[in-house]
């Protein structure tokens, strides 16, 4: 089947808007993605008509809410091929998820041990972990990255020890859009005995995503990088695990009996779902699902590749500007991160913006990545599906007139 | 039409102080210093100065940033010079008051600064223009 890519852009409505008189390009997509009219209308649905709390009710409405919640929990399940839906916890985001995971997790950990981390993490993939560190007294260790923006695999098998309890690490770069080999390094901390934990929010929106080959014990993503609505997340773990774990939060629907002094949890997932949860945004993320399902997951991962190459090598050609992370496009997803010689990153921003040119300029949340690099901050281009070449050759023109703007 | 709006903003003025700073150094004998850090967008800048009694004998900053900041703290620098810490004070509120939009203000007390009034036009930029002038307005506070 052959998709029209054009067509596409009819269902996201905000695609037709002007920003400073100009048509939209918006190439911003690692930070959130637009939503297609699909999922706009799947939320409105649900709050005119049929909008009630899930399990609490015995009437027809929270009935159905509770169907379609559930069914969404089913298709993220199916989506990443989780063994079953009680694999699937909804949360805030892909923060939020990790957070529960750090808190969840600081039985498992002891004095001395070791968390490895690596030096492309977000700080969503440091903060929590450091939190538990100092909370347990265990150590933190980074794997360095490569010259090229890989994951210095040797550096990762040296550092893996007896010691190393937990291993989290990003899926891909949310700056360098390195494709980390998930596989191989869960297989070398699994034979340590670690448990493995991966950020995938960059990677479940682009390419195909399946638990049983990656084999990690949990992954976590958020629904608004994949057209969802912002404010839903998913944090997967293998059964036999989250069914040992403790819970992070605690209240309603999360119980099974409640007595004066101590109670029992509800099975998986409730167990994990305390209060009344995001159920729009489950709900608007199961449609996003069936819309990225519709199109074809491999379909979008060959056209994105496509548009990769074709936006690179017109990058490549322009003079004094260099690209950070891995040469091979191999390895590599939709997001490029670089620098133009004498303007700063914050500047050409704002000269693409009055082009109606959206990208992001900063540290994007990896300032130890930024150290790594020795910039203070980068330029970020990120793409996804509903781009086009026609774009990315308005966006090449916009930073040419830029760089003729800010240095002649 | 677009590139007018982006002149608008980076006025040549603009450009020369970012592309030739004064006072961008180190002071030996300063008698405060202060670290600001941007976390939006990891700029980083050292505001020092030099105080004879009441008066603001030197001001120097160190740093890298967008154009907008360091043209902003260059024109800062010059513009403290030999005032007094009650003159110091009101310029740089005058300053908070420029780049938000207020125009009911002594505009040429500012002197040089007064261009950048066209961030009052890009909000996300704003707080570009005034990282050095917090800094000395938190560097002088705590040395108090």
């Amino acid at each position: 089947m052959t998709t029209n890519w054009e067509k596409i852009r009819i269902d996201f409505p905000i695609l037709n808007r002007t920003v400073n008189d100009q048509p939209l390009i918006y190439m911003d997509n690692a930070a959130t993605t637009q939503k297609p009219k699909q999922v706009i209308q799947a939320i409105s649905h649900f709050y005119e008509n049929y909008n009630s709390n899930v399990y609490r009710g015995v009437h027809t409405l929270s009935g159905e809410a509770t169907q379609v919640y559930e069914d969404s929990r089913q298709k993220v399940a199916n989506f990443i091929h989780a063994r079953q839906k009680e694999e699937i916890i909804f949360t805030k985001g892909t923060t939020a998820s990790i957070n529960h995971l750090a808190q969840m997790l600081a039985s498992e950990v002891a004095a001395g041990d070791e968390i490895l981390l690596t030096y492309m993490e977000h700080h969503s993939n440091i903060i929590p972990w450091q939190q538990l560190a100092q909370k347990v007294k265990a150590k933190l260790v980074y794997v360095d990255i490569t010259d090229d923006g890989k994951i210095n695999l040797e550096d990762y098998k040296n550092k893996l020890n007896k010691k190393t309890k937990i291993v989290s690490f990003t899926h891909v770069s949310n700056i360098l859009g390195t494709i980390n080999p998930v596989q191989e390094m869960t297989k070398l901390a699994h034979e340590k005995k670690a448990i493995v934990i991966v950020d995938g929010a960059q990677a479940v929106p682009h390419f195909p995503v399946n638990m049983q080959e990656l084999n990690v014990d949990y992954y976590a993503f958020s629904g608004h990088k994949m057209l969802g609505p912002t404010g839903i997340g998913v944090l997967y773990g293998k059964k036999e695990w989250l069914e040992k774990l403790e819970p992070a939060e605690f209240g309603g629907e999360m119980i099974e009996l409640v007595k004066e002094e101590e109670s029992t949890w509800a099975s998986l997932p409730n167990k994990f779902e305390a209060g009344t949860p995001d159920i729009s945004g489950a709900i608007g993320l199961g449609a996003a699902i069936d819309y990225l399902e519709a199109i074809g997951m491999e379909n979008i991962k060959k056209h994105e590749e496509d548009l990769l190459v074709y936006l690179y090598k017109k990058l490549i050609k322009i003079d004094g500007l260099e690209i950070y992370g891995p040469r091979n496009l191999q390895d590599h997803s939709g997001v490029v991160s670089f620098n133009l010689q004498g303007i700063h990153p914050h500047d050409l921003a704002t000269a693409l913006d009055l082009e109606g040119i959206a990208i992001r300029a900063g540290h994007h949340c990896g300032q130890l990545l930024m150290r790594q690099l020795d910039v203070v901050a980068t330029s970020r281009i990120s793409l996804y599906f509903y781009n086009t070449k026609e774009e990315v050759d308005q966006l090449i023109q916009a930073l040419e007139k830029a760089k003729e703007f800010f240095i002649s | 039409m677009r590139s007018k709006r982006l002149e608008m903003l980076y006025k040549t003025l603009i450009k020369e102080h970012s592309n030739n700073p004064s006072n961008k150094k180190s002071l030996a004998d300063a008698t405060g210093e202060i670290e600001l850090f941007n976390p939006s967008c990891g700029d980083l800048i050292v505001v020092q100065f030099k105080l004879d009694g009441d008066i603001l004998t030197e001001v120097c900053f160190e740093g890298q940033g967008c154009a907008i900041s360091m043209a902003s703290a260059s024109m800062m620098s010059e513009l403290m010079q030999g005032k007094t810490l009650n003159e110091v004070n009101n310029l740089i509120e005058t300053f908070y008051q420029l780049v938000q939009g207020n125009e009911d203000i002594d505009t040429e007390s500012l002197k040089d600064a007064v261009y950048l009034e066209g961030v009052s036009k890009f909000p996300t930029r704003i707080r570009c223009a005034t990282l050095s002038w917090h800094a000395l307005e938190q560097g002088l506070e705590e040395y108090e």
